[in-house]
């Protein structure tokens, strides 16, 4: 089973992005997703950037992966899109329809990304025709789905699962962080970018709820299935994703790693990681229940 | 003169006929399970109604839509597939659908079948909508809520599928199709099981300090003594976030295009959608008169087109929130 770092769904500088990427270069990751996945107002990195990084990874032996745009609306953003599409060096991550329309015209290979409603075999089939390699399933869908669709899989498609992160659960054409910061979207400021890990939102009894990241709504607790790589590994999934997070990332990937390598007991190991983190988790979706849920 | 229609919802026989009869071109319904986004307990039709509900308005010139736009999964797969079956054997005009494994099997099996693709299928862009026409042979997209109006303008320049847009009703912020919040929270949502904000996950407090509403435990809002308070929809709650409590993600309110039809006629738009299967026939009713009233006048003379007072007094006696908006159609909502 390998391990590969999602997108980078939150805003950071050019700086902190290509120090991470450099640890991430050094970290025992298999692959890695680079790309703007939320909002094309942020560019503090072009293609041409990403492209760079790319390089590097590649160099330090990482399969890389370009990820394109979840909910497009502009013209420009479907230009931009296009353009990923037609690098011709690394495979993209489709997460909109519009996406899988460019990739099937190019006749390029692609991933499935989690935002495609890839919820049945039949979806899955269709897929695999149009020349997906690999899948990653979307957030809300449980093992029990999982592993009947491992059952029919076509053959040559491998399966990803997201395991660790904030989970992106909606977006919208309205930005949250803007619209808290009483900004209108078209003069944000890149407010989004103040927030490494996103903006908390809460109950009005002061419970944690969801995290706003821009345009994006993501969970307010970190889904962590570190206790069940076993499982995902009997159920046949090829990819664990880990999502970019600010702080301790290199502890994440390594409590992952050693699990799966068989290195570390998966509960000693998820103690040592939340002692470390401080972070509230949730596994909810995987055992078909509410996704906020702790099983 | 360029051909619009009005499209109303009809969540049961009543609301159908209030539809029919106050002057749709065509009305949306579902089966009484999770197949379509408003799975709610006492809503939809079952064989025997929707027989009845597509004889009463094909009798009276108004065409059918069945709304299938949910997503299946493995265990429920024939379930889905059924419904398909059933609403090829109704004879409705058009299903409504979403999930892309569904639709080749309704284009290979019912090829007959004209194909809608619902707004559930997230199809934000020309590319989008002309990806399920190249795969599925859709003839028609509703459009998510979304776009500005030049943006819906260009997209429909772009595309030979014929487009829909919503005119009036309750308004989602996030883009539909692929929302997963509600599950989040309760394990249900509009792909999975049709719902959102199910009821089943529904509380209420009441004490002297005022009431809360609660999905699953989770607080939502809470009200004074006397304020008039809403469903609990997640993410139309009062949440806090940077230390100030408010409509963090949106408020109660109801999407209204009255005064922009000359714009979405403009546009090239092919049909105007009322939500609201969910709603009582007297909405039905309401709201498809002034729409039909509406639409005709502009129609018949887009350029001198204004909204009549009484017929906004009448939709907003009947929005969500009692107050509207034009959504994502105006950039400053954004």
């Amino acid at each position: 089973m390998k391990l590969a770092v999602g997108p980078l769904l939150y805003l950071w500088s050019r700086e902190a992005v290509t120090d991470f990427y450099a640890r991430v270069a050094a970290s025992p990751v298999d692959i890695v997703y680079l790309g703007e996945t939320v909002c094309s107002k942020r560019r503090f990195l072009t293609l041409a950037d990403w492209q760079m990084l790319a390089e590097r990874l590649v160099s330090a032996g990482k399969e890389v992966i370009l990820s394109t745009l979840t909910l497009m609306e502009s013209e420009s953003e479907l230009r931009t899109m296009r353009r990923i599409v037609a690098n011709g060096q690394y495979p993209i991550e489709a997460n909109d329809m519009a996406a899988l329309y460019a990739v099937t015209e190019a006749e390029e290979a692609f991933i499935a990304g989690p935002h495609i409603n890839t919820y049945n075999q039949a979806t899955l089939e269709l897929l695999a025709e149009l020349g997906a390699r690999r899948w990653v399933m979307p957030m809300e869908l449980s093992r029990d789905t999982l592993a009947q669709m491992q059952q029919k899989r076509p053959d040559g498609l491998q399966t990803e699962v997201f395991v660790y992160g904030r989970m992106p659960l909606a977006f919208s054409a309205r930005c949250f962080t803007a619209r808290n910061r009483n900004l209108p979207k078209d003069d944000c400021r890149l407010c989004c970018g103040d927030y490494a890990d996103g903006l908390p939102l809460g109950t009005q009894e002061g419970e944690g709820f969801l995290t706003l990241n821009g345009i994006q709504t993501q969970s307010g607790l970190v889904c962590n299935l570190l206790t069940e790589l076993s499982a995902l590994e009997k159920l046949g999934v090829d990819v664990v994703r880990l999502s970019p997070q600010s702080q301790h990332m290199e502890q994440v990937i390594t409590a992952f790693h050693d699990v799966i390598q068989g290195n570390a007991e998966p509960e000693s190991a998820q103690k040592e990681l939340s002692a470390v983190v401080g972070e509230e988790y949730c596994n909810g979706y995987w055992f078909g229940e509410p996704g906020m849920a702790v099983r | 003169m360029q051909k619009v229609e009005l499209v109303c919802p009809a969540g049961s026989l009543p609301a159908l006929k209030a539809a029919v009869d106050n002057g749709a071109d065509a009305v949306y319904m579902g089966f009484r399970d999770a197949t379509n986004a408003r799975n709610f307990p006492g809503l939809n039709f079952d064989e025997g109604g929707a027989a009845k509900g597509i004889r009463y308005a094909h009798e009276h010139g108004v065409k059918v839509l069945l709304a299938l736009n949910t997503f299946p999964q493995p265990e429920n797969w024939e379930q889905w597939t059924r419904a398909v079956d059933l609403a090829a054997t109704l004879g409705v005009d058009a299903i409504i659908m979403a999930d892309p494994g569904l639709l080749r099997y309704a284009a290979t099996t019912h090829p007959e079948l004209r194909l809608h693709l619902s707004v559930q299928g997230s199809a934000t862009s020309y590319e989008a909508i002309n990806f399920y026409q190249r795969q599925f042979c859709i003839q028609r997209v509703v459009l998510p809520r979304v776009l500005s109006f030049s943006q819906v303008t260009r997209l429909i320049a772009n595309t030979d599928v014929e487009v829909e847009v919503f005119g009036f009703g309750s308004l989602c912020v996030m883009v539909e199709g692929r929302c997963a919040l509600s599950s989040y929270v309760t394990g249900e949502s509009p792909n999975t099981c049709g719902a959102c904000s199910p009821a089943k996950a529904v509380r209420w407090e009441e004490d002297s300090s005022g009431r809360r509403s609660r999905l699953n435990g989770v607080l939502i809002d809470s009200y004074k003594p006397g304020e008039s308070a809403g469903y609990p929809v997640l993410c139309k709650g009062r949440f806090e976030v940077n230390g100030r409590v408010d409509y963090a993600i949106e408020e109660p309110t109801s999407l209204s295009l009255l005064d922009r039809l000359p714009d979405l006629l403009k546009a090239g738009v092919v049909a105007v959608k009322v939500e609201g299967r969910q709603r009582s026939p007297a909405y039905v009713k309401q709201v498809t008169r002034v729409l039909r009233q509406a639409l005709d006048a502009c129609l018949a003379d887009p350029e001198n087109y204004t909204p009549r007072p009484d017929w906004v007094a009448q939709l907003d006696r009947v929005a969500e929130g009692s107050t509207h908006t034009l959504g994502a159609l105006d950039r400053a909502w954004q």
